[in-house]
Order: structure tokens, then C-alpha cells, then sequence
């Protein structure tokens, strides 16, 4: 019987919202042990909760949706939607990084671990004494990962802000928008750095392990989170370091091809339909029932497409608007037309092919009942992935840790939570 | 070029049968990292984005290609026709000596190749294979087609844009990278149990499910509306009171050069007393939090904001907020991300000597794991520029052989 890819493998996570759980979480898909660390003194990060006592105003409002049923519940921390989908397969300890004793205890966590994972501010780690130096030098042999946003040196180490801030210095702001407004760059609340970071850091975690294995030492990786995004654009860099061009925002639209957005039948509801070559167009005009318009000597060729473009997104959203955008994309693809629906949250549940191919998992948890919530990003044939444990309450596995696995007498967890140093329920925040 | 200290992935050999973006960005990060990564492409044609623009000198040209040279950086490149019996037994010959084989064709054609999973285990047990399709194997859209578009469509999309406009795409191919990066963490985790465990697999890595199941607002906004019939926000500017409750300046503002982005918190606010204390220290008298509600005064906090804005350069306008930990950065353009010395002083940018373009700047290391760890070895092959190194010297194919291999249009 073969074994989880990383089973075997322990983390310990000391991540906030969103790139650093989305780490921990694809390494604990994997088979790892991660192990987050909670405190009972600092209020969780937002991803755990991000009002502890809402009002009831703010439950009527947007911060309601976090919630079963909008109910926050009497320890809102184990119910959030934001810690619970990146929360399943992790476990949960709660020590007092401020204590002296707390940190000794979290060190002789790492030295029983492989990887470190944290994605607090370039200082945060330090500050506790707790940076990379100490923890490498409490355990040589472990993979030591602190991804702040721009990195542990150069002249922003320091800097502070959100993904909006770091987007914007990768020049991504400036490349999207709409290509019609004067005001180049917009903004949105999406942030492509959170999803490069994490999948990277897991990467950078086994990389960790593998450099570990030739060489027998662990290593402290300096992850700049926005470093792990720029690549992605790298066409867009080289093309003013190796033509001075300055790329400006496309909108939709693309180089060569014909492309748009468009606006299907009810509210908010849109298409993208992308047309690329004299297939394309054959496919697009038959799918649409063989209209005068396609036969117009102008659109014969792609640059005759292209150059009336503004004519041509007309016609097609003429056709989409009275659609539903399910049914738009199916004729389209019927045809061998790049289409597909601009998904919203509730789409994405209900979507025939993720549910077709097992997307979902279903997973209980006691404080929060069943629900369904978005899986694993691929699927392995010898070493198949899937939910171990439901998202841990906070310090759930407190016993388990500070008995188990650090041997802990009994008498020393009790004078230890007794201090509030580790464990308990006692949350002076709460 | 740099340092040839060893590697991640020193020793590791990858078979690449990937084109366009996903699979080839896939590929790159186990090149990047010191794999010795085959690329095999079609004799004549090769790589479409060897024909995707932006272009060298605005040439269109195969071996001028921006994309196509990012994305194949440190691979070794060759030429086989897999339609061909004789190629299919070079294939299967280079598929014994490797440890990954990633492809992106089209569900079914590596079987209608003669070189599906159960052919290439049979060949060699311990192989990884990575499947990269736009759909995946199985489901009732296996067969469609995707573009980056449509692929945006499946991620946050709907969250990006105006309101009362249609939403908009990330910038450049963002998520058909993206799904390359997150088939490389599964092709790594994948190569890490065979190498712990002598067992080799097969990966069905499906596009759209790399951007339907991201962990971003979107995928958290999906459990939101699981657990209660809504969504926290609609993240799009002017949907909701996302950043709008209060009176300080939120959202991205023109400056003397350019533009800056400013997103506080109400708790920033006497960040921003700080920011403006010679200017305006009138606003050190303003009440905490009543005051920041009071959203008629808000056009006044905007005159004071773009005024201040209007006299500094967005460098300057970045220094001064970041002195009082303001959440403000200047927007930069893709020339001033190249030239921004917090990306050269963690010396990002990298440059690579190719016979065709010359010595030109590429996005270096997202992340070094241990000293030289990601390196520049050698520039994006041309078609073919490997075929005598590969059939002859490691394949131990003769001169003439070789030479019919080209007759036969089997190289």
C-alpha cells in the first residue's frame, strides 16, 4: 500500500491569510503533518476570524456570510469560512510565542519538524526572537520558510500594505483594466501574488526537502512573495528590457486575437468567447446560425477581424445577450470555440464537470456541521488525495502535540496551561 | 554564464512534451532549478509560441519570441515526429533514462500515439507522468477548448472590474501560468514519493481546476455562500463599502509622474494625521473613529489627498507614506518594475547570451532554495539545436543513422 507523497513529513505553520495557508494547505493535501500554532493571548489573524464579536448590524451585513447560517456561534474562531476552506487536514496547538517558555516550547516543536512556514511581516519573526537564525540553530536539518511580501532584504523589507500595494510594484495594476479609461490602472480585491505565493512555497518546501536529502542540511529560504508572481508576466518585463516598449493595459483583448466578455441574458451574467484563427470564426459564425455578417469580405482574415473588432464584439454580443451564458458556451464549444462562463461562487458549486470528475469534498466538522468545499487541484493515479482531518478548532490538537509528541509530562501541561502559556480555552482575547 | 555549483534538481531528467504556456512554464521551474529538461518538439513547425508575439525587434521570427524564450530558458531542445514508428521508439527510449515526462496534448492523443501511461510504465516504472490539459481527462468538457480568457472566467473574474462594466482578465497569460506552476508542485510532489518510494504515477492535471479551486478570495467567497447562501463581498470598486466607509483616500490616485496606491484601514488614521501634519494639522483635531464616517466630508479629504499628491513623484509620494507606515506604493509600469532597486537589489533580473537575441534581461529566481540554486545554464534552445547531442551522443545513434532519421522526417 503506497503512502501520501509527504507522509512523514511534519510543518509547523505560523500563517495569515492567503498565500501562507494556501501553502500549508497543498503541503497538508500531500500527506503532511502540519501543525498551526494559535495563540490564546494575540486574537487570531483575519483568516481565522475576522470580527470576533460582530455586531448584529454587521451580521445582517457582509460579515454574516463568513458563518454557518450567519452565526457567528459562541467561538466564531472554529466557523469561519476564510480559516476553514485552507483549515481541513491541519491540526491545531495554541503556545505563547511571548514567553519565554513558550518559545522554548515552539522550539523544541521545530526541532521535531522538517519545514517552517510563516508569512507575517519581514520583522515579525525577529522581533520574537524566532527568525531564521534561531530556529535553524535549534534544528540544522529544517526547511525554514519566511515569505513576507517583498522579502527579508532590499530597500522594501520593511514596507508595509496589502496585495493591492505589492501588485501595484510589480506593474501588474498598470497591464489590466479597461483599455477605453484614461485612468490606466484599477483595482480589484483578486490578487494573483496570493495564488503564485502559495503554490511556490509548497514547491520551495519539497525543494527544501530534496536539497536536504544530497546534502543533509536544512536550509532558510528569503521568499519575496512578489517574486514568485513576476515571471508570470515575463513577456511583458523583456518587452520593454529588450524593445523599450511600455506595455499598457490591454483590457480583454489580446494581441492576435479576437476576444471579449460578454454580456449574456439576466444580471451579471457574461461569456468569454475568444476567437483565434479562420477555424474559430467558421465555428463562431455557424454557432450563431450562419448570420449576413460573417460573410462580410471585411472579416475574411484575421487582421480584417481584428480591425473591426469594436463591429464585430456587436454581433456577438447580440447573439449572447439573449442567451443564458451556460447555454452561449455550450453552442460555442459545440462548434470548436474557446467559450466558457465567467463563474460566480455559487456557478462554481453547481458546475456539471467539477462535480463530474469529484471536485468537492464533503467534510464534517463539529462545530460547523457538513458542507461541501472546493478539493484538490489535480488528481494522482498510485497516491490518490483526500480529506484526513476536517478543519482543526483552535488547540484541538494541544494534547496530542504537547503529550505526544514533546513528551510533556502531565503535571508540567498543567502548570503550563494553568499560566496560559500553552493550550486551553481560556482565550484572553475572546 | 553563472556559477554551475549543484542544483535542486542536478541530475534529474525531465521529458518535456509540452507547448504554448502551461505545460512549458511547468517544465520551467525543474529547469530553472537544474533539471536537465528535453524538449521535444515538432520537426518543421515546432512550438506555437515560438510564433506568439511580443517579438525581438518586433520580428516574427521562431527564435525571437519573448514568450517562447522565457518560458524555455535552461531546456535543452529537440525535434521528433511522434506520428512516426521510429519516433515513437526514440520516444520510448528517452522515456526509459527519464525520471518526468510532462505533456499537454489533448486527452487521448498520447494513446492514439502508441504512448499512453500503461506503455510508458511498462517502459519504465518509476516515471512520472503529468498530464496538463485544459479540462482534464475525464468529464464532459474534456474535449473543449480554453484560452486564457476563458480560463480568467473560471478564477475571479467576476470580481474584477466595474460594476455597472464587464469584468476583466488578469494581465498578460497570469492563469495559464499559474496552472504550469501548480502542475509543477504535483509533478514535484509526485517525483518526491517516487523517488521515496519507487513508485511512479500518473497526474491529470485539469487547467480549470487549478483556477476553480485556487485559494484566493474567490474559492474563500465559495465557502462563504456553502455556509450561508451569500457572499462576504463584491470585490469590484463602487459595488459595496469594500474600502469606501470612511473618509480617508482609498484606491489608486494620479501624482505628479504617474499614479499611487493607497488602501487603509480605519485604523490608519493617524498614519495619515502624520502624513499630512505639516499641510494640514487641522486634521490632528478630527474625532476618532466618529469623524472617519462622516463621508460629507469626504470630498474635502479628497482636495487636501490630491493636492499633496499632485507636487511628489510616485516614488516620492511612496517614501513619505511608507515613513509613517501609510499602506501607499507607487504604481509602477513594466519599465519602472525593471528598474526598481528593490528587485535589483535582490538582484531579480538575470541576463542570458543567446546566439540569435543576443545577451538580453529575463525574470530570474522567484526564490533561492540555498545558495545557486536557480541559475541561468543556457538560453531557450532553437529547433532542434540539440538533435546530434541527444540521438548521437547519448542515444548512440551513428552519424548516417542520424542522417536518415532527418531523410525520413523522423528529426
Amino acid at each position: 500500500m503506497s503512502r501520501l507523497p509527504l507522509e512523514g513529513i511534519r510543518v509547523v505553520d505560523l500563517t495569515v491569510v492567503f498565500a501562507g495557508p494556501f501553502a500549508t494547505w497543498l503541503l497538508a493535501g500531500l500527506g503532511a503533518e502540519v501543525i498551526r500554532v494559535d495563540s490564546i493571548h494575540h486574537r487570531p489573524d483575519m483568516g481565522r476570524s475576522f470580527a470576533l464579536w460582530p455586531t448584529q448590524e454587521m451580521l445582517d451585513g457582509h460579515d454574516g456570510a463568513r458563518y454557518p447560517n450567519g452565526d457567528p456561534g459562541k467561538r466564531p474562531w472554529n466557523r469561519g469560512a476564510f480559516f476553514n476552506r485552507v483549515g481541513w487536514n491541519k491540526k491545531s496547538c495554541c503556545i505563547d510565542l511571548r514567553h519565554p517558555r513558550g518559545k522554548e516550547i515552539f522550539k523544541s516543536l521545530i526541532r521535531v519538524s522538517d519545514v517552517f512556514i510563516e508569512n507575517n511581516s519581514a520583522t515579525a519573526m525577529d522581533s520574537l526572537g524566532l527568525g531564521p537564525e534561531a530556529l535553524m540553530a535549534a534544528n540544522p536539518r529544517l526547511i525554514c520558510i519566511n515569505m513576507p511580501s517583498y522579502g527579508r532584504s532590499g530597500p522594501y523589507k520593511n514596507f508595509v500594505g496589502w496585495g493591492d500595494n505589492a501588485e501595484a510594484l510589480t506593474g501588474h495594476n498598470w497591464v489590466r483594466g479597461y483599455q477605453d479609461e484614461a485612468h490606466p490602472v484599477h483595482n480589484t480585491g483578486m490578487f494573483h501574488m496570493d495564488s503564485t505565493g502559495g503554490a511556490m512555497a509548497a514547491i520551495v518546501a519539497i525543494m527544501g526537502l530534496i536539497r536536504r536529502r544530497r546534502t543533509g542540511e536544512g536550509t532558510a529560504v528569503d521568499f519575496g512573495q512578489i517574486q514568485s508572481f513576476m515571471p508570470q508576466l515575463g513577456e511583458i518585463y523583456m518587452d520593454y528590457a529588450w524593445n523599450g516598449r511600455i506595455q499598457r493595459t490591454t483590457g480583454n483583448r489580446h494581441p492576435v486575437a479576437v476576444q471579449g466578455c460578454y454580456r449574456c441574458r439576466g444580471e451579471d451574467r457574461w461569456v468569454n468567447v475568444t476567437v483565434s484563427n479562420d477555424r474559430h470564426w467558421q465555428g463562431l459564425c455557424r454557432a450563431m446560425g450562419d448570420p449576413d455578417w460573417g460573410h462580410d469580405p471585411r472579416f475574411a482574415d484575421q487582421a480584417g477581424r481584428r480591425k473591426y473588432h469594436d463591429e464585430i464584439d456587436g454581433y456577438i454580443e447580440a447573439w449572447t445577450s439573449v442567451r443564458d451564458n451556460y447555454e452561449a458556451f455550450h453552442i460555442l464549444q459545440a462548434h470548436g470555440v474557446p467559450a466558457g462562463p465567467v463563474l460566480t461562487e455559487q456557478d462554481t458549486f453547481r458546475e456539471p464537470h467539477l462535480n463530474a470528475r469529484g471536485f468537492f469534498e464533503v467534510i464534517q466538522q463539529e462545530e460547523v456541521g457538513a458542507y461541501r468545499y472546493p478539493g484538490f487541484l489535480w488528481k494522482m493515479s498510485e497516491t490518490p488525495l483526500f480529506c484526513r482531518l476536517p478543519p482543526p478548532l483552535m488547540g484541538e490538537h494541544n494534547d496530542y502535540v504537547f503529550r505526544e509528541l514533546l513528551g510533556l509530562a502531565e503535571e508540567e501541561i498543567a502548570a503550563l496551561t494553568e499560566e496560559q502559556i500553552i493550550g486551553g480555552d481560556r482565550y484572553t482575547w475572546a | 554564464m553563472n556559477g554551475m555549483g549543484e542544483q535542486i534538481f542536478s541530475g534529474v531528467r525531465v521529458l518535456d512534451l509540452t507547448w504554448h504556456i502551461s505545460g512549458p512554464y511547468c517544465t520551467k521551474v525543474f529547469a530553472d532549478y537544474g533539471a536537465d529538461v528535453i524538449k521535444v518538439e515538432r520537426p518543421g513547425e515546432g512550438d506555437p509560441a515560438r510564433r506568439m508575439g511580443p517579438f525581438w525587434q518586433d520580428d516574427p521570427h521562431p527564435e525571437k519570441s519573448l514568450l517562447f524564450s522565457n518560458l524555455n530558458l535552461n531546456k535543452r531542445g529537440i525535434t521528433l515526429n511522434l506520428k512516426n514508428e521510429a519516433g515513437r521508439e526514440l520516444l520510448l527510449e528517452l522515456a526509459h533514462k527519464a525520471d518526468i515526462l510532462v505533456e499537454s496534448f489533448r486527452p487521448g492523443v498520447m494513446e492514439r500515439l502508441g504512448l499512453g501511461y500503461e506503455t510508458l510504465k511498462a517502459v519504465n516504472p518509476r516515471l512520472v507522468v503529468t498530464a496538463v490539459s485544459n479540462f482534464g481527462q475525464t468529464g464532459p468538457y474534456r474535449d473543449y477548448e480554453l484560452s486564457e480568457l476563458v480560463l480568467n472566467g473560471f478564477h475571479s473574474m467576476i470580481n474584477c472590474g466595474e460594476p455597472d462594466r464587464y469584468p476583466l482578465k488578469k494581465g498578460g497569460y497570469a492563469c495559464l501560468h499559474q496552472g504550469g506552476l501548480v502542475a509543477a508542485l504535483a509533478t514535484l510532489a509526485a517525483y518526491w514519493c517516487a523517488t521515496e518510494q519507487g513508485l511512479g504515477q500518473y497526474l491529470d492535471v485539469s487547467l480549470m481546476e487549478t483556477q476553480a479551486g485556487d485559494v484566493d478570495r474567490k474559492t474563500v467567497d465559495m465557502v462563504c455562500w456553502t455556509y450561508s447562501g451569500r457572499i462576504v463581498y463584491d470585490y469590484r470598486p463602487g459595488a459595496d463599502t469594500w474600502r469606501a466607509n470612511h473618509i480617508m483616500p482609498s484606491g489608486i490616485f494620479p501624482c505628479a509622474d504617474g499614479f499611487l496606491a493607497s488602501f487603509p484601514i480605519l485604523t490608519h488614521w493617524p498614519r495619515f494625521a502624520a502624513l499630512m501634519k505639516d499641510a494640514h494639522p487641522e486634521l490632528e483635531k478630527l474625532r476618532f473613529p466618529e469623524d472617519m464616517f462622516d463621508l460629507d466630508t469626504k470630498g474635502e479629504m479628497d482636495i487636501i489627498w490630491y493636492e499633496w499628491l499632485a507636487g511628489k513623484t510616485k516614488r516620492e509620494a511612496m517614501e513619505a507614506c511608507q515613513a509613517v507606515k501609510w499602506f501607499g506604493t507607487a504604481v509602477n509600469t513594466p519599465a519602472d518594475a525593471v528598474e526598481d532597486p528593490q528587485f535589483l537589489g535582490r538582484g531579480f533580473w538575470v541576463q542570458a547570451e543567446h546566439p540569435v537575441t543576443g545577451r538580453q534581461t529575463y525574470p530570474g529566481a522567484p526564490v533561492q532554495v540555498g545558495e545557486g540554486s536557480w541559475q541561468v545554464r543556457r538560453p531557450a534552445p532553437l529547433l532542434g539545436e540539440h538533435n546530434a547531442e541527444v540521438y548521437g551522443r547519448e542515444l548512440g545513434r551513428s552519424e548516417p543513422q542520424i542522417q536518415a532519421l532527418i531523410e525520413n522526417g523522423v528529426i
